[in-house]
Order: C-alpha cells, then structure tokens, then sequence
C-alpha cells in the first residue's frame, strides 16, 4: 500500500512569518545590499546636487516648529483619547439620553473637513470672544487671543470624533461573558469598567489607534492656516525667504516619516506589554 | 443565620442535618423571556454540604434557574433568599420585577463562586492575576495575602506551573480548572457550576471532574447543572430533574438514577446514558 502523501495547506497569507527562521538571513543578501546602495545613492545625490547652505540659519526656527508639532500632536491624541472613551462607552451601552448625542458629535466631526472645523472655529468663535467684555476681562483672554489654543481644540475634538467610533465599536467587542464573569462575582460596575472592559477595549483599539496617530499628524500641517507656525510653515517660510522649492520639502517630508516612525515603534511597544491573542 | 423550621426527629444523624443552615432557599421561582415562560414555579433549599445536581434536557430550564440565584438574569416572581438574607425585589410595572438593592445583590454575589460553561477568564489577566482580582478589587484583600492563596488553590487545581500564563495560551481543561481557583478564591458560601464541562474535548472533562469531585468530597456547598449523568449520581447528595421548567422529579440520586418514576426521566435516562 502506497503511503499517501499529507496535504500540506498553503498559507494564502503568510501570518507566521516571523516563526519562519530561515526568512532572518541578515541584512546581507544580495538584493538588500542592491537596495541599499540605490537608497545611499539618493541620499547622496539629494545632499551633494541640492542646496543646504541655508540650513544654518533655520536652524532654531525649525526645531521650534517641530517641537511645537510633537506637542500639538501629543496633547490632542492624548486629549482626544480621553474624550474618545466617553464617547465611545455612550453609544455602546449608554442610554439614549447620552448615545443620541455623542452619535450626533461624532457623525458632525466625521462628516466635515478639519480644515473648516478649525477655521469655523478660529475665524467664528475667535471673533465672537471679543465681543463680551467679560471675556475680554478674564483670565483666560491671553490664550484666547492666540491660535494655539483653537488648533489644539480643534484637533482634539477631531481625534476624538473619530476615535469615539473606534472606541464604540471597541466596547462593543469584548464578549459578553468577560463582563458577565465580573458581575457574578460581584464586582462594581465602575470596577467591571475599569478592570475588565476599559483595557480590553483599549487592547482591541490600539493597532487602529496607532494608525488615527499618524493620520493625526498628518493634520496638523492645518494649524499653518491658522498662523500657528508649527514644522509646515517652518518649511513654507523657508521657499518664501529663499525661493528653493524642493529642498524644504524634502525635510519636511523627512521629518514627518520620523516621527511616524517613532509613534508606530511606541505603539508597537505598547502591544508587545499584553499577549497578542485576545479570545 | 435562618434556620429552617426544626422538625424533632429521633435519628441523629437527620437531627444533625435538619439543623444546618440554610445556604440557598428558593421559593417558587418563575422566569420569563417574553412570551416563553422558562421556569414555572421551581423550589430548591440547599443546606450547608448539599451538593444538589440539576439535569435535564436542553431547554429545560436548569442553566437559567442557577443565573437566577445570582441575578444575571433577574427571575419573572419568586423568593430568593441566600445565607440567610431576603433578597429586596420591586415590581418592574411590567409584570416583572428587579432587585431593588444593587449593594445587597453584590454582596450576595460575592459569596456564590460562579463557573462557566465557557470558563470567561478575563483573558488580559494571567492565571494568577485572575485569581486575585476579585479578593483584591472586590472583597478588599491585601494583594500579597491574595497572592498566597491564589497560589494555594492554582496549586490545588494542578496549575501552579501555569501562574503566568495568559488563558489563550491554555487548554480548555486547564482554563476549566483555573475557573474553579478563582471562584474558590472568593472563600465562597456556594459554588454554582453552570454545566462546567460541556464545552471541553472529551479527554478533558475527567481532570475538571476530579477537581470538581474532591470540593463534593470536604464538603462544599454546589449547585450544578451538568450532564455527566454518572458524576451527578457519584457526588450529588439530591438531584433535581428539570423538564419545560418544573421539577418533574427530584431525591437522593440512588433513587432518581435507580428506580425513577416519571416517564420522562426513565426516558431521559435512557437517552444520555
């Protein structure tokens, strides 16, 4: 009798990848070094044929701005964030009272472009501000004033917008018996909430979240219509003052791949903290 | 402590039993899904020791009797009480009603050490993290005091090499028994086991039937619905059989399992074993 021979599946989608040793040959086969060299060659061609000699004197100017795009972006995700988890938990599982409006929010802040969420705001409320006098007397009215203040909130309320679907869609996944589990034996409902079905949800929402924070600095290039200067127009000051067109967005576009970069690395790790298999 | 109505008797051994306390006594319990009456009037007491098994066919009733106990379904009408206390019910307005006390309820909870058919261990937790999450964040227990004890019952369970381990990385058996570690971490009054072995490969449910066996054996206080015929009989000390949501017959296995009377059960019987 012949053996029959085991029908080995094939794997449409090679999720194993990484268990595959013989994939991790180094860096040195020959098409990565051919790679690497046309990658070098670019870089090198890019710094010797174009003109960096004004370079010098943004220097400063452009850290500020750069810093100032890490900040705006750190503090509208993580306000965002923060405002994303009510939003989200209302259309889960709140009554109507509650999901009725943040469903409204959330579809408004979906359905329309930043860019006329931020002017609307700049432009409407800013002018507004000054027409009370009691505003004008506060003392919130330095900040009101500038237009940093309405890019972050602009910003924020755009992230959470969006991440309110995600978080909706978040709550709603983690199966009814992890928080049936909790409630038999007693717990609190605010307890169930932040021990079982908050860092469940979070874990389920994070590889999308990752990706809204890169989408979300990918934004905040608008805050430049505002006046705020942030990394953008850094660059675009830089083509005014010396009519170079390419170089400054050359940098720009660097610049924003590395932070990207790092926020996808950070994400990663945060991943990495719980198992990957969620049942 | 209520103690049921002492009825005096010249054997011992039944004096001793008449005076036990009551752990869970249910009266007449009804439960309604909308148009389909689930449980029609179903009583149970169970003392302090009784291991009472709940059989029956699917669509009996037996699994949403034992979520009524603990409330994670609400009952239709009836009396529940448990350790001694009343559970306060208020009239829904629509013919049902609700516990009025979410405190009471949760304190009542505390003490019934719930298993799932589906284990549900909260699978962002390690083996042991679940063990200690309800007497750390429920019952107020001091972490390293839990860890002990944790690790005592992972130990008990056969699982102490598992501690660390997350539940997707168990089998269905091992997290069955981890299940168990964590409702019996709760210290409880009661432990209601909610046909704990169904969804195991066969090769499984022996090792979760042994943990189950040796609690029967020093004594706790269980309430399981089950379909492992020959285990209810081995460690129950009453059986109840549910048919359409009443008890068609109910005694000391010896009797149900060997000369039962209802048509039904002798079919019943016939059927699962």
């Amino acid at each position: 009798m012949s053996e029959t021979p085991i029908e080995v599946p094939i794997e449409t989608f090679p999720i194993h990848k990484e268990k595959d040793s013989s994939r991790k040959a180094g860096l040195l086969q020959p098409h990565r070094i051919v790679l690497a060299l046309i990658g070098s060659a670019l870089v090198g061609s890019t710094v010797y044929f174009m003109r960096w000699d004004w370079l010098h004197n943004y220097g400063d100017l452009i850290m500020q701005g750069l810093w100032r795009t890490i900040w705006i972006l750190i503090a509208t995700v993580v306000l965002g964030f923060l405002l994303a988890v009510p939003l989200g938990l209302a259309q889960a599982s709140g009554p109507a009272i509650l999901a009725v409006p943040a469903r409204v929010f959330c579809t408004i802040i979906r359905g329309t472009p930043l860019l006329i969420q931020l002017w609307l705001l700049y432009y409407g409320l800013g002018s507004l501000f000054p027409q009370y006098p009691w505003i004008r007397g506060s003392e919130l009215w330095p900040y009101l004033r500038q237009a940093w203040p309405y890019a972050v909130l602009a910003l924020t309320l755009s992230y959470a917008g969006y991440e309110g679907e995600v978080m909706r869609g978040a709550f709603a996944s983690v199966p009814k018996g992890q928080l049936e589990a909790a409630r038999a034996f007693g717990m609190r409902r605010f307890t169930i909430f932040r021990r079982i079905w908050l860092p469940q949800a979070i874990h389920r929402a994070l590889p999308t979240l990752a990706g809204e924070a890169v989408l979300q600095l990918k934004s905040t290039p608008l805050v430049a219509t505002i006046t705020v200067v942030d990394l953008y127009s850094v660059a675009s000051r830089v083509r005014q003052d010396t009519f170079l067109t390419y170089e400054p967005l050359l940098l720009l576009a660097a610049g924003y791949l590395v932070i990207t970069g790092i926020i996808v690395f950070l994400f990663r790790r945060v991943e990495r903290l719980i198992p990957s298999k969620l049942g | 402590m209520m103690m049921e109505a002492v009825t005096v008797s010249t054997d011992p051994l039944q004096r001793a039993y008449s005076e036990k306390a009551e752990a869970i006594h249910v009266e007449n319990l009804h439960k309604r899904f909308g148009a389909l009456e689930v449980l029609k009037g179903v009583s149970l007491t169970a003392k302090d020791g009784d291991v009472v098994a709940m059989i029956g066919g699917s669509g009996s009733g037996k699994s949403t009797f034992l979520r009524c106990i603990n409330f994670l379904e609400n009952p239709t009408s009836g009396v529940i009480r448990i350790n001694g206390e009343d559970v306060k019910m208020v009239s829904d307005g629509h013919g049902g009603m609700y516990p009025s006390n979410r405190r009471q309820i949760e304190r009542i909870r505390s003490k019934l050490g719930m298993v799932f058919q589906n284990f549900n261990l909260w699978q962002h937790m390690t083996l042991i993290q679940n063990v200690i999450e309800v007497p750390v964040h429920v019952l107020g227990m001091k972490r390293d005091e839990a860890m002990v004890i944790g690790e005592q019952l992972l130990e008990r369970v056969g699982l102490s090499a598992k501690r660390d381990v997350y539940p997707a990385y168990l089998s269905g058996g091992q997290q069955q028994r981890g299940a168990i570690a964590r409702a019996l971490a709760i210290q409880p009054r009661v432990m209601l086991f909610d046909e704990p072995t169904s969804a195991l490969d066969p090769e499984l449910v022996g090792e979760v039937l042994r943990v189950i066996g040796d609690l029967a054996k020093e004594g706790r206080t269980m309430l399981l619905v089950t379909h492992e015929m020959k285990f209810a009989r081995e460690v129950a000390s009453h059986v109840m059989y549910l048919h359409n949501g009443i008890v068609e017959e109910e005694g000391p296995p010896e009797e149900l399992f060997g000369s039962p009377k209802s048509e039904r059960l002798k079919q019943f019987i016939r059927t699962v074993s």
